[in-house]
């Protein structure tokens, strides 16, 4: 069945709260305005505001009560609406949140599933257009999620809500209106990254809204003969090392795709791993198509400037391969 | 682009076998380095580049058997650019060592390839894993590591071959005339222990420097004695650079040249003839030494016979032997007496010289032995 991005969110959240009765959601405007990016539209009707909560714009108040909620046996769903506004909640997540089963010993888990948008391209400048995933990557004691296809849209959410510990769900804000095939088993893990496009020539490791522009460049090489495989991380951390490792032993070449600013980033990291992991299987040094070390321009030109795009990633690409 | 290819090691050598290489790509070379060692059948030998330059590619692996004349390596000319090899390749200064990706260094272990010798195709002219592999497969006799044969050959057998093969084509070809003359060392003897009253034993000199002097002396007036016959066309050398035979106490000899002898001093020649005999003793000549002798002297020394009728060793066209010096009866002035003296012998080829001038030379030689302190 043919869905976009946005619908197969809502049809995993709606599934989720008449699955489970712990389950509510609750966030800016995820109640009467539908959420920002409408994926909760129509659920404060279909089901009453206990379980669709709007909050004050006091993204450490409501996600500490979250952290509360998950802790006192329910399974909330907490909407952040970008990256850049969760900066006000990083204490609640890498304090609390991602703390707490060791702080208490044991006692206490947090589960805890936190989604928010993250990305730029739709022009909404630097204060809402940031990809701070890495941030969170960083931290032990949460997982990261980045669903970057319509399956794992609709199937990432069932596993994060089973999951014991914090999840935290990062939706790139380029793909809401992304449509394509829900396959009918949309059922996943939390664990493994995937081959989105098989190759043998370079591996393109990408996640989340770089992932449409990695298999455009991917195909754009293959019709200059040249077999990227392309690699969807999903999940950012625990980092699926082993895919990771299996295809650049396979390709010995490596190009991450990663909208994070380059300095400190995941990409940074995963090239950290390969050279650690992977030494003698590189055949090239690997490379980094990241944004550029800019706040996150408003302007069109600009912002497409200073994003990671498909010629960013064909022209690394063949710099790489060609002498 | 310079082509750097094997050179014949002796006129008796068609191929040889590349041991190392004593330089890589980027290294710049000078006229006269030693940039590999050949094995010939007789030694391992340093071989000397005979041009200046920078080393691009070492076109042959350690451990190939390869004929006379082919490429070793290609060079540029000192100060040209390097061969084009990426775009980021111009900022690279030509010593850097050639950049070799982790993986395509892991797998020219596995296949027993030399990544130096291997031309990079990646980055910044990188050897990459396809290039380590395409070379592997372009080179079709096993990998140096693993063909210990060079150092298995049977040297006395190749050697005894390699005399064989040059001897028999001396005997055949060249029409040799032999003559001989006795002369009187008494003279040379005495001023010989003169000479070496003040010195430590190790600076003494011997009395084959002496002779060797003036063999090199004696043969400025005979130019048909020192030089090369190929090709039907008698080639007489500017200098005489002597080949020394030097007798290997496992069998066989060899005959190095001294270069440029009659410019050298009695004390020069010493030193290297001391350093010959341990070199060649120890497997380690050098290629010019090889090939550059423009005669041979023979030496048979305190435990030889009387007299040599020597076989010239071909391109060459003369060979001087000095028998034992031993007490003769002597007749001078009508009177007899015992002097110490050497039997002079010259084998030279009759298609380049005649008897005449070679018994000529014989006494300019024995004038010479009369007045050493003009050596």
């Amino acid at each position: 069945m043919k869905m976009s991005y946005r619908e197969a969110l809502r049809e995993a959240l709606r599934e989720a709260l008449r699955n489970d009765p712990r389950v509510f959601l609750m966030g800016e405007d995820v109640g009467k305005y539908g959420g920002a990016y409408a994926v909760s539209k129509g659920f404060l009707e279909e089901f009453g505001p206990e379980r669709i909560r709007d909050t004050p714009l006091a993204e450490l108040g409501f996600t500490g009560a979250g952290v509360g909620a998950a802790c006192g046996g329910l399974r909330p769903i907490v909407e952040i609406m970008t990256v850049n506004f969760s900066l006000l909640a990083l204490d609640q997540i890498v304090n609390t949140a991602a703390l707490l089963r060791h702080m208490s010993g044991g006692q206490f888990s947090v589960p805890l599933v936190i989604r928010m948008a993250t990305g730029a391209g739709r022009q909404l400048a630097a204060q809402h257009s940031h990809s701070l995933e890495n941030w969170y990557a960083h931290v032990p004691g949460i997982r990261v999620l980045a669903p970057a296809t319509i399956a794992d849209a609709r199937g990432m959410l069932a596993p994060a809500l089973a999951d014991p510990d914090p999840v935290v769900i990062f939706e790139h804000a380029q793909l809401y209106n992304l449509e394509d095939e829900c396959p009918a088993d949309w059922r996943c893990d939390i664990a493994r990254a995937a081959i989105r496009r098989p190759g043998d020539q370079v591996s393109l490791l990408t996640y989340g809204g770089s992932l449409p522009k990695t298999l455009l460049a991917a195909e754009e090489l293959a019709r200059d003969g040249v077999a990227a495989e392309v690699i969807d991380l999903r999940v950012l951390r625990p980092l699926d090392m082993a895919a990771i490792a299996a295809s650049v032993q396979k390709t010995h070449r490596a190009v991450i795709v990663d909208e994070g600013w380059k300095t400190g980033s995941l990409a940074g990291e995963i090239v950290a791993r390969l050279v650690e992991e992977c030494f003698y299987d590189l055949d090239a040094a690997p490379r980094r198509v990241c944004s550029e070390e800019v706040p996150m321009p408003y302007a069109k030109h600009l912002e497409d400037a200073a994003l990671p795009q498909p010629a960013k990633i064909v022209a690394a690409v063949k710099e790489m391969l060609s002498a | 682009m310079l082509e750097f290819k094997l050179p014949a090691l002796g006129a008796d050598m068609d191929e040889g076998t590349l041991l190392d290489w004593k330089v890589k790509p980027g290294d710049t070379v000078s006229k006269g380095q030693v940039v590999a060692i050949v094995d010939t059948s007789k030694a391992a030998v340093d071989v000397e580049i005979w041009f200046d330059g920078v080393v691009e590619e070492l076109k042959i692996p350690p451990g190939e058997r390869i004929p006379v004349g082919t490429v070793l390596a290609t060079l540029r000319e000192p100060g040209a650019a390097p061969t084009p090899a990426g775009p980021s390749a111009p900022h690279r200064a030509s010593a850097v060592p050639p950049r070799i990706s982790p993986a395509a260094r892991k797998r020219a272990l596995e296949l027993n390839v030399d990544p130096a010798g291997v031309t990079g195709t990646g980055p910044g002219g990188a050897v990459t894993l396809a290039d380590v592999e395409q070379a592997a497969a372009t080179v079709q006799t096993p990998p140096f590591a693993a063909e210990p044969a060079p150092e298995k050959i049977d040297r006395q057998a190749e050697m005894r071959k390699a005399i064989a093969a040059a001897m028999s084509l001396s005997k055949r070809e060249i029409p040799h005339y032999y003559l001989a003359e006795t002369i009187p060392m008494a003279r040379a003897q005495a001023w010989l222990t003169a000479a070496n009253a003040g010195r430590p034993i190790t600076e003494r000199l011997l009395m084959a420097v002496v002779q060797l002097k003036a063999v090199a002396l004696a043969l400025r007036q005979f130019p048909e004695l020192n030089g090369y016959y190929r090709e039907g066309a008698y080639q007489p050398a500017p200098a005489a650079h002597l080949g020394v035979a030097i007798s290997l106490r496992q069998g066989g000899l060899i005959a190095p040249a001294i270069h440029e002898v009659g410019d050298k001093t009695l004390e020069t020649l010493m030193g290297e003839l001391t350093d010959l005999v341990k070199r060649t003793r120890a497997g380690s000549l050098r290629s010019s030494e090889l090939t550059d002798a423009t005669i041979t002297v023979t030496n048979l020394g305190e435990q030889g016979a009387e007299l040599v009728h020597g076989v010239i060793h071909p391109p060459q066209v003369a060979l001087i032997g000095f028998g034992r010096i031993g007490e003769r009866a002597w007749v001078e002035n009508g009177a007899l007496s015992l002097i110490p003296a050497v039997t002079a012998s010259l084998a030279a080829d009759h298609r380049v010289s005649d008897g005449h001038r070679g018994a000529l030379f014989l006494i300019e030689l024995r004038r010479l032995l009369q007045e050493p302190e003009i050596l």
